[in-house]
């Protein structure tokens, strides 16, 4: 828990990502880019928590991050991705009469991918300046996510609770998969795939549920586990060690869950539903992972146990967004902070 | 609590006439204002094509603001997750540490408040006067209620707590000693006096030694009063000395300091006869050096210093009350910091919030800690309704449903409101139509009317809807619905007759509404009587 220190910024933070760092470096993630909401002014801000800044800092901590620059953004930012681009598309998504808010965006270069509260899905490519592709009434909803499922395939979230793949190398405009949670038709927020196992996809949405799904069967959750208090906003696997899964809620929290499983397949995907989390003081003992009493794994438990941890020190307001990237792991409050924290257990 | 009366603050519209009545309109951070013509008398005025746009200052140090409010938000959250099942005992450490915390997240603020200076000097000294009055609140605070130290300690950390917050003193003496010759600076016994007020007499004592130096004939009594001020006790709460051994030392020392004064050991030197009364307590003399105290706490702690450092807590608000009364003025009236510190010392807690919530600050009115979910139940039936209700327009001059896959998914939060269950249940109807499950659909139109779900702007169309089935070559509708149906179309068309006789509406839509009320009445008439044989008829 020393490990993470927290900076007052001065706006609410809706979305942070680490500026990704190749691997044949081993270097570690030092730069991240936030996004600010809920001001009159929204800013774009590249922070640096590495230390190869001028040694103009006397007293500011080790890792604390120092700002580098900033860009004023219109309207709240819903969502970053970092790629090469100078490019600017505007009214990418809109309603008849005025423009609709540009909820996700995901980028596989040189293809930008971007969804929106018009329902609409938008292709762009960072060399071409129109568009590429549109599907039109893609949903009639909101579409709250998106994430790239294949080079050619993406998945979406929206907010009447279905999880639906789109193909592209298909003409027609229609998804060739919809899953979704039978009975309550309940918004999800967020959606990430498995690194390695691509048929693996997570899900979090208004209830604070955390479901993980398996596309190649059936159209109903793989297993349901209650993560959170309140909405979840967003869901991450580590990219190099997916074992490890992050969420982080309108409740304030930021959980590390981890496998420990002897068998290949993680044991959230070994089906089921598990309705009791132990529910977690947030002055918890330092190192406090403490196991997940869970019904469902009843029968065999030598096969795998989920542990679950609190990231944040104490309670904050909501965190709307984390990015996890080797050991660094950065995320903003509606408190107005950033925390980062440079030694996450992986 | 009773609310306080605070008379609002002005402002004056310049670009307006005096005396001109004034229109306005809330805007989402500011308000339009504009003159009117209307006059309270005589003929209405000109008017004037001018709005006005009214908007606080661009508040520049809100940043630095709203990093203090949720820092210290976050504090008071974590606070409040301290663990119920500790004794008090060793949440006392956690309190006191999370109390420091916060003080110093106020301090950090304060710095850079004056960092960023600026023209608006003004506005940063109230600022930054404000945040200095809100340390002294909490320090006062952790020391009376947190740390809630004994009789003894008592007295050293109230000490403590003036000494903090009057800086000024060592910047005086900082300017005294520097000189060329600081016994004879004319600050130079202030800055002594200053000094005794405070408890400070090691400092006290070499400030001495430089008079002395100059005094060489009174010598020997400024080394008696050295004396006294070496000798005067200081209580040691870590030592092995106790209260009450500490008590009878110090009056021991108390009643020598007296003799010295009866004696007149001092008489000819008027300033270390001074030294030697305040030394006693002496009101009069402490009352008479105001300006160097500056504040009543002051004056209530260099008091219990002198006449009673034993003080307990109970005891304190005896003193505090009677302080403030000696030192402020008849006329002066206390300011809201004087009661929030009278409140604290009393242990009025009720009365030290009631005082702490009007003291006036000027704020962005962006508060970090409103609760974020309040509205949102009451506003999702309201969009809910709303939504309805523009779905049933949108049907009626299209004559289809669009976002059909919405409405087919509403699953259970259909029962969130009437409106939308209609809509639901509308949409059911349709359905059923299209699948040719006549005689359910009949049943639930019916009952869309009857249970009232639908509301009664809608019966015409749901009427109009009927037409076809009450058409059919076989008879849907039996005998006693097409009487309820009969019994709808007579509630609304004399609810309607009320509103007809309007000259409102065209004539036109007038005929087409008429005609439509004969249509039905026509239809449902040939259907009762349909109804009738069949049901009376029995099969042989």
């Amino acid at each position: 828990m020393e490990s993470i220190n927290a900076k007052y910024v001065s706006q609410k933070i809706s979305k942070t990502k680490w500026r990704p760092v190749s691997h044949s470096d081993l270097q570690l993630p030092e730069i991240f880019a936030t996004g600010s909401w809920d001001n009159e002014d929204n800013r774009i801000s590249i922070w640096s928590i590495g230390s190869n800044l001028s040694t103009g800092m006397e007293d500011g901590f080790e890792g604390d991050p120092q700002l580098l620059c900033e860009h004023k953004h219109d309207g709240d930012v819903l969502d970053l991705q970092t790629i090469s681009v100078s490019q600017l598309w505007a009214r990418a998504h809109r309603y008849p009469c005025d423009n609709a808010p540009c909820t996700g965006v995901v980028c596989s270069s040189p293809e930008i991918v971007t969804v929106g509260e018009d329902g609409r899905i938008v292709v762009f490519r960072a060399d071409q300046e129109g568009v590429v592709r549109v599907i039109e009434n893609a949903d009639s909803s909101t579409i709250h996510a998106v994430t790239y499922l294949r080079t050619t395939e993406i998945l979406t979230v929206n907010s009447i609770g279905q999880l639906k793949l789109w193909d592209f190398r298909q003409q027609s405009n229609s998804p060739s998969q919809i899953l979704s949670l039978s009975g309550d038709r309940v918004p999800l927020h967020c959606v990430d795939r498995h690194p390695n196992q691509q048929h693996i996809v997570a899900t979090g949405g208004q209830d604070g549920m955390l479901c993980v799904w398996d596309v190649r069967q059936g159209n109903t959750p793989f297993s349901l586990m209650e993560a959170h208090t309140a909405e979840m906003w967003e869901v991450h696997f580590h990219p190099t060690n997916p074992d490890h899964l992050f969420t982080c809620s309108e409740d304030g929290s930021l959980l590390h869950w981890e496998t420990s499983s002897h068998s290949d397949m993680p044991s959230f995907l070994q089906g089921g539903r598990n309705s009791s989390m132990v529910s977690r003081s947030a002055m918890a003992p330092a190192g406090g992972k403490q196991p997940l009493i869970s019904a469902w794994l009843s029968g065999d438990s030598s096969k795998g146990r989920l542990e679950t941890t609190h990231m944040l020190p104490s309670q904050t307001l909501s965190v709307n967004s984390l990015d996890v990237l080797g050991p660094c792991l950065v995320c903003g409050t509606d408190g107005e902070a950033i925390f980062v924290n440079r030694q996450v257990p992986v | 609590m009773e609310e306080v009366d605070v008379e609002p603050t002005i402002t004056n519209i310049p670009a307006i006439s005096d005396g001109k009545h004034m229109g306005f309109a809330w805007g989402p951070g500011d308000i339009l204002v504009y003159e009117t013509r209307y006059k309270a008398s005589g003929a209405s005025g000109s008017g004037c094509s001018f709005i006005h746009e009214i908007r606080k200052d661009e508040d520049i140090y809100s940043p630095i603001l709203r990093k203090l409010f949720n820092e210290s938000h976050h504090i008071f959250v974590g606070l409040q997750t301290i663990r119920e099942d500790l004794p008090s005992k060793s949440k006392k450490p956690q309190f006191v540490s999370i109390s420091k915390n916060y003080r110093s997240v106020i301090r950090a603020c304060m710095e850079e408040l004056q960092q960023v200076a600026g023209n608006t000097f003004e506005n940063m000294l109230l600022l930054v006067s404000i945040l200095l009055a809100i340390e002294l609140i909490w320090n006062l605070c952790e020391v009376l209620f947190i740390d809630a130290a004994p009789a003894g300690s008592l007295l050293l950390h109230l000490l403590d707590w003036v000494r903090l917050h009057k800086a000024d003193v060592d910047e005086k003496a900082r300017e005294v000693l520097q000189s060329e010759s600081p016994a004879e600076h004319r600050d130079y016994w202030d800055v002594v006096v200053s000094y005794v007020l405070q408890g400070r007499l090691e400092e006290v004592r070499q400030m001495l030694v430089k008079q002395a130096n100059l005094q060489p004939a009174a010598r020997s009594m400024y080394k008696q009063m050295d004396t006294l001020l070496s000798k005067m006790p200081f209580y040691n709460p870590g030592g092995t000395q106790t209260l009450t051994e500490f008590d009878v030392k110090w009056r021991h020392w108390h009643e020598e300091v007296d003799r010295c004064l009866q004696d007149n050991s001092f008489a000819s030197n008027r300033h270390l006869e001074l030294i030697c009364k305040i030394l006693l307590g002496d009101e009069d003399t402490l009352l008479d050096h105001k300006e160097l105290l500056g504040t009543w706490y002051h004056f209530l702690v260099t008091r219990l210093l002198f006449c009673h450092p034993t003080v307990k807590l109970t005891e304190l608000h005896y003193y505090a009350q009677s302080c403030m009364t000696m030192f402020l003025d008849s006329r002066s009236v206390p300011e809201p910091l004087d009661n929030i510190l009278l409140a604290a010392f009393e242990f009025d807690i009720h009365q030290y919030c009631f005082h702490c919530e009007h003291v006036p600050i000027p704020s962005n009115g962006n508060k970090p800690f409103c609760p974020l979910n309040v509205c949102v139940m009451g506003s999702v039936v309201c969009l809910c309704v709303y939504l309805c209700f523009r779905f049933l327009q949108d049907y009626c001059a299209k004559g289809t449903f669009s976002d059909l896959d919405l409405i087919d998914n509403l699953g259970p939060a259909m029962l969130l409101s009437d409106r939308l269950t209609f809509l639901g249940k509308y949409r059911e109807f349709h359905k059923l139509y299209g699948e040719k499950r006549f005689r359910e659909a009949a049943k639930l139109l019916l009952s869309l009317m009857t249970a009232k779900i639908a509301p009664q702007s809608f019966w015409m169309t749901l009427l109009t809807d009927a037409l076809p089935l009450l058409e059919q070559k076989e008879v849907i509708f039996t005998a006693d619905q097409t009487y309820e149906l009969m019994f709808c179309l007579e509630e609304l068309t004399s609810s309607l007759n009320i509103t007809a006789s309007s000259t409102d509406r065209p004539m036109q839509e007038e005929d087409v509404e008429v005609t439509k009320v004969e249509l039905l009445r026509l239809a449902l008439a040939r259907n009762l009587a349909q109804a009738i044989v069949k049901e009376g008829t029995v099969e042989i």
